[in-house]
């Protein structure tokens, strides 16, 4: 599914360059829930963004789905790439504020078309239980809520890849297991799940742990 | 869910962003719909005020013309008679007949029932030389007036000079220094100098005047004169022909001349008349105009300065937008929606801007103009402009103001479309 070879990247920082990955090679097949752990600043984030074709690392190579190489691509066919392939949830949920819950999870319509959208949408509000909130505002939601509408966003056009950031790190345990247990099913269902987290709770849940230090991979 | 929805949702979700952006377009178009309207406005008004000057100047100034034809037709004019088979060239120059005619004629004209000729002077003239003083001189042998029977008596303009008497011209007695109350042998006769004239510049000057009968007598014409000048004539409007035809109803074997015509005098007066009035009305016109010029240049310094600054704020607007939906954005950039779409969703969002802002500006204008042709009901909005003009400020209107807000909503919009998806989402 996901192929990282030796890929480096650094930041402009105060003091100088800072480096986030440090030629870090990384698999992800299908099927598997890939929990990246570490202290925070280590890398892990940036990481996610680069395998997720939206960060441009300085060396190195991605590969998606043993096709693609999205940084070989132009910025509008990395966009369109990402609609077909890949979903993302965030610890922030980054709904949009002004959409209901459903209008939210039909979000990823604005960049792709796809058939029955309603109907997907409405399976997917059933299926994360947010029925009784499917007209309200994000404002109007429960974080759990929140991050259930951003969780079922992700999964509005199938993707065959979720980079979950800390998708549980504002939620309450109760929510937090809700969560990690819908991306156990969608790992079940035959997708992969990259996901990035200092929560040990939530590395259980992965079929694979990598520990990240100062942007190396610890294996 | 599509990008107009979206739209939409955003607007109302961020009612004072939008109602501000809005406000400054609408004042935009207030401005340059409210100057448009002002200028169209005041040359209706212009040509409205003016037409008005127009017919009342006509008015007053057919009366005026009326009052100078009648006061110059009190003048009349000077007429001279002469013998019908007198060659016009000669008499031109030589400035006298060189052919005779009865002296009955003058007679037969006052007795005749002729209206428009007033004081008849037969005279006998003839350039010839004063053997005594050796000088050539014009002899004018007058009678003076002859009175008209059929008009009320007037002043009789000239006065006729006594039998033996003189009247000299200037250059005549200051060559010879002759003064009045002497005496002088004329072609053998003696006369008394009865008056020395004043320099007058023409032939005068060497004029000697005596009485008809003398001339006469002298020149060897007894019964017989060369002209018959007819002074103060009347006629309708510098009519001269009406006024030959009558003479030569009564005296056929002459000719009529017109001499120093006033109805000339009287066209020129005129003239002079429907020069002034027209004077008056282009200086009302320039008024106007030079008025028109000032708000023109106002209004082109002060529209474009409101252009601009609706133009900033709408910009400025359109960067606080961007601003506070980065994380919106690059959520949207993430799950792969393309930087042409999210530059879309800012310039349809400026477009709905620009066509509300551009409406309710035409209807600000539209109001600025009932209220101001409202205050004077002799200026409607149809003066203002047809149809046809009230469609062409809606286009403008519209279409500008969209222009004007999508042009300042065009950086805002790029800015939203190249942000880095994974740095805003880093930050967040």
């Amino acid at each position: 599914m996901i192929v990282l070879r030796n890929v480096t990247k650094k930041f402009d920082g105060p003091n100088g360059k800072v480096t986030a990955l440090d030629d870090v090679t990384l698999s992800l097949t299908s099927g598997e829930l890939l929990g990246i752990t570490g202290p925070s600043g280590c890398g892990k984030s940036t990481l996610l963004m680069t395998a997720a074709g939206m960060l441009r690392p300085d060396h190195g190579d991605v590969q998606l789905m043993e096709t693609y190489h999205p940084y070989e691509l132009s910025p509008e066919q990395r966009c369109r790439l990402r609609a077909g392939l890949v979903g993302f949830v965030f610890q922030q949920f980054h709904l949009i504020p002004y959409l209901t819950v459903s209008e939210n999870i039909l979000a990823p319509l604005l960049s792709a078309p796809q058939k029955n959208p309603e109907r997907r949408a409405r399976e997917l509000i059933r299926q994360f239980g947010l029925e009784d909130r499917e007209d309200h505002l994000p404002s109007q939601l429960s974080t759990g809520e929140r991050q259930r509408t951003a969780l079922a966003r992700a999964l509005f056009h199938e993707p065959k890849i979720i980079f979950a950031d800390e998708p549980t790190g504002n939620l309450d345990d109760e929510n937090a297991e809700t969560v990690l247990k819908h991306l156990l099913w969608y790992v079940s269902t035959g997708g992969s799940v990259l996901l990035v987290t200092h929560s040990a709770r939530a590395a259980d849940y992965a079929t694979r742990i990598v520990k990240m230090k100062s942007g190396r991979l610890l294996m | 869910m599509d990008i107009r929805r979206l739209v939409a949702k955003e607007i109302l979700h961020r009612k004072v962003n939008y109602a501000l952006s809005v406000i400054a377009t609408l004042m935009a178009a207030a401005s340059l719909i409210g100057a448009i309207v002002l200028l169209r406005e005041h040359d209706a008004r212009t040509s409205l005020i003016l037409s008005k000057k127009e017919a009342e100047l006509e008015v007053r100034m057919d009366r005026l013309q009326d009052d100078t034809r009648k006061a110059m037709l009190k003048l009349g004019f000077n007429l001279v008679i002469l013998p019908e088979d007198q060659n016009l060239a000669q008499w031109h120059a030589d400035d006298y007949s060189t052919t005779y005619m009865p002296e009955s004629y003058a007679d037969r004209l006052a007795a005749s029932d002729i209206m428009t000729v007033r004081h008849i002077l037969p005279s006998l003239q003839q350039k010839i030389l004063w053997s005594e003083r050796r000088k050539t001189i014009i002899l004018m042998g007058t009678r003076g007036e002859v009175p008209n029977i059929h008009l009320s008596p007037k002043q009789p303009l000239v006065q006729p000079v006594p039998q033996g008497s003189l009247i000299l011209g200037f250059e005549l007695h200051r060559s010879m220094d002759i003064k009045v109350g002497d005496e002088v042998l004329l072609l053998g006769r003696k006369f008394a100098v009865k008056k020395c004239y004043s320099q007058r510049g023409n032939k005068d000057d060497i004029t000697a005047w005596i009485n008809l009968k003398d001339a006469q007598e002298l020149l060897n014409k007894k019964g017989w004169i060369n002209a018959i000048l007819a002074l103060e004539c009347l006629c309708v409007d510098g009519n001269i022909d009406a006024v030959r035809k009558e003479v030569a109803s009564i005296l056929p074997e002459t000719q009529v001349i017109e001499r120093e015509s006033l109805a000339v005098a009287r066209e020129e007066a005129r003239k002079q008349v429907a020069g002034e009035a027209a004077m008056t009305l282009e200086k009302e016109e320039e008024g106007k105009e030079t008025l028109r010029e000032e708000r023109e240049r106002m209004a082109s310094i002060l529209v474009p300065v409101i252009l601009l600054v609706c133009a900033l704020w709408v910009a400025i607007m359109g960067f606080v937008n961007v601003r506070s939906r980065r994380e919106e954005i690059g959520i949207l950039r993430a799950v792969g929606v393309s930087s042409r779409r999210i530059f879309m969703l800012f310039i349809w969002k400026h477009i709905s801007i620009g066509i509300l802002g551009g409406i309710s500006g035409l209807l600000l204008g539209i109001l600025f103009a009932l209220f101001r042709t409202g205050s004077d009901e002799s200026v409607s909005l149809g003066a203002v402009g047809s149809l046809a003009f009230w469609f062409g400020m809606a286009a403008l209107a519209i279409i500008g103001a969209s222009f004007l807000a999508v042009i300042a909503g065009w950086i805002p919009a790029m800015i939203a479309a190249n942000q880095d998806p994974a740095e805003v989402l880093r930050e967040e």
